[in-house]
């Protein structure tokens, strides 16, 4: 009997990629990987005179299909601090969770209002601990005792500091939008209308892009966000006699009806505690 | 001659050296792909005669219809891989009267592609028959020329954008490396089809006149020389009319790089990059 002698190493953190091997033998005989929803995604940020103004669509694909037409891709980080997703959703929606939930841990041990950088930080070393697997870009903007501020941040944990930015698929056709109209010191009518536009372009031009726009304008007295600002993609066709499905539509094979007082006993008792 | 020890004038110094030990391999040296052998695609050793990937290449056309013709635009550069390699290189040409042709991708097969036109427009004037070939027909001949190449696994790699004014009509049309064709009132090739084509989308018209159409390209070709690293900022406009075809002298748009915001664009955010 030979002993086997496994040296242990801690997890130092990251993926564990024992299993890939695994995976693409798998993939080799035939097993099919579960496509994972995406948000396709045009995301746009802009600092105007005030503060920052977010913008997004509202489209999340699965492959070539769209999963969800109306989804919400404005994440809350902090009351002063959003953060616009793109890449995959699972990605983008717990990551900014987790970091929400890091700020307000922060906010409570400091006693002060969060700070944009150091929403920053904290995704982008948890982007670069995963090395780009983590496939989150993300738009972020907020409102602190240091001004407004507005960051890209991309998969792999680099960022930039801008005061116009874009991810996503639909990034070109916004970007267009955006170098072809930005000034310096824009009103916020100016602003929402810019960025609004750059959303429009990424839904009418990119595949991956779609339905409507959502807004979030966020200054040093608070935050305004506007889910669904525009809708320019209604639903134009309604059937006029209506969509009920009267009773025979369905074929009914079998009826059982049992009565549920012989099977639930009710009971009297104190109420839970609630503290 | 044998070119089996061909080494393209490379762009990886590193692989110089090297070319002592390559008597029986062939090694090519690539801008794009990066150094390899001839085995790479699996092929057995015999000389390649297809087109594999272009060398020298030009980025972006755009074309425009408008009240009185069609606009095309290009910039003057080519491109060998990452290196702007030559600045004066016009990409657009006059193909008879009638027509502008503007190219985008590998320069010698669109260099290949004018002496076949200017042949075929050299046989239709000989005909001295009262017609000539006009933007129809050289879209015609040139979508049959791409995908006959593309058939043959070897293209002409090349996208085309084709804009002429016959009989008060303007046509305007674009021809891929692979065959696909079709006509529209915007058209744009590469990068352009994503930078541009939204902003012509939102805001082209079919009764623009010359000077709202040239401040429309002008705008589109900013947005491109900001953000597509093989443009430069030098641009040639080619306007087709009945009266015949113009291409403009080469010139450069004003541009703005002083933001106060891209100047320190930390400094509210210090310790952030």
């Amino acid at each position: 009997m030979t002993k086997s002698s496994v040296i242990q190493v801690p997890p130092k953190g990251g993926f564990s990629f024992d299993l890939s091997r695994r995976n693409a033998m798998l993939q080799q005989q035939g097993a099919k990987l579960p496509k994972y929803r995406k948000t396709g995604t045009t995301i746009v940020g802009l600092v105007y005179k005030d503060g920052v103004i977010l913008g997004a669509d509202t489209r999340a694909t699965e492959g070539e299909i769209v999963c969800d037409k109306n989804c919400e891709k404005i994440h809350y980080l902090a009351p002063n601090i959003y953060c616009c997703g793109a890449g995959t959703a699972a990605d983008t929606e717990n990551v900014t969770d987790m970091v929400s939930s890091q700020l307000a841990l922060h906010r409570y041990a400091t006693g002060r209002d969060s700070r944009v950088v150091t929403a920053l930080t904290m995704i982008k070393t948890h982007l670069f601990r995963y090395q780009g697997h983590v496939s989150a870009a993300l738009v972020l903007g907020g409102v602190d005792v240091t001004g407004p501020h507005l960051h890209a941040i991309y998969p792999h944990g680099s960022t930039d500091t801008l005061p116009f930015a874009t991810m996503g698929s639909g990034s070109l056709a916004a970007m267009s939008v955006f170098e072809s109209r930005y000034k310096e010191n824009l009103t916020r009518e100016e602003g929402m209308e810019i960025v609004s536009a750059a959303i429009c372009a990424g839904i009418f031009n990119d595949l991956g892009s779609g339905s409507n726009v959502d807004l979030c304008i966020i200054t040093k007295e608070g935050k305004e966000y506007l889910r669904n600002y525009q809708q320019p993609n209604p639903r134009s066709y309604t059937r006029s006699k209506g969509y009920d499905f009267m009773n025979g539509y369905t074929a009914v094979l079998s009826t059982q009806i049992r009565q549920l007082r012989q099977h639930v006993q009710v009971l009297e008792g104190d109420r839970m505690d609630e503290e | 001659m044998d070119f089996s020890n061909f080494q393209a004038p490379g762009m990886y110094p590193y692989h110089a050296s090297s070319s002592s030990k390559q008597a029986e391999k062939s090694y090519v040296d690539h801008p794009i792909m990066g150094p390899h052998n001839s085995s790479f695609t699996l092929m057995p050793e015999a000389p390649s005669k297809h087109t594999k990937y272009p060398y020298v290449t030009g980025t972006s056309v755009l074309g425009v219809k408008y009240k009185d013709g069609v606009l095309l635009a290009s910039d003057t550069a080519a491109s060998y891989g990452s290196t702007v390699r030559y600045k004066s290189v016009q990409r657009l040409k006059a193909v008879g009267k009638t027509t502008a042709l503007g190219a985008s991708g590998e320069i010698s097969d669109f260099q290949a592609i004018n002496e076949l036109l200017d042949q075929l427009i050299t046989n239709d004037y000989m005909w001295d028959d009262g017609n000539n070939l006009g933007p129809v027909e050289i879209h015609n001949y040139l979508n049959r020329l791409m995908y006959g190449r593309r058939n043959k696994f070897d293209p002409l790699w090349n996208s085309l954008v084709l804009g002429g004014v016959k009989n008060g009509q303007q046509y305007l049309g674009v021809v891929t490396m692979i065959g696909v064709h079709y006509v529209d009132d915007h058209v744009a090739t590469g990068f352009g089809n994503h930078l541009a084509r939204p902003i012509f989308r939102d805001e082209w018209r079919a009764d623009m006149t010359h000077e709202e159409a040239v401040a429309l390209l002008e705008k589109c070709m900013l947005v491109l020389f900001y953000r597509d690293r093989s443009a430069i900022n030098k641009f040639q406009i080619a306007n087709v009319t009945e009266a015949g075809v113009h291409i403009s002298e080469p010139y450069a748009l004003q541009t703005n790089w002083s933001y106060k915001a891209f100047e320190n664009p930390t400094a509210g955010a210090v310790g952030s990059w």
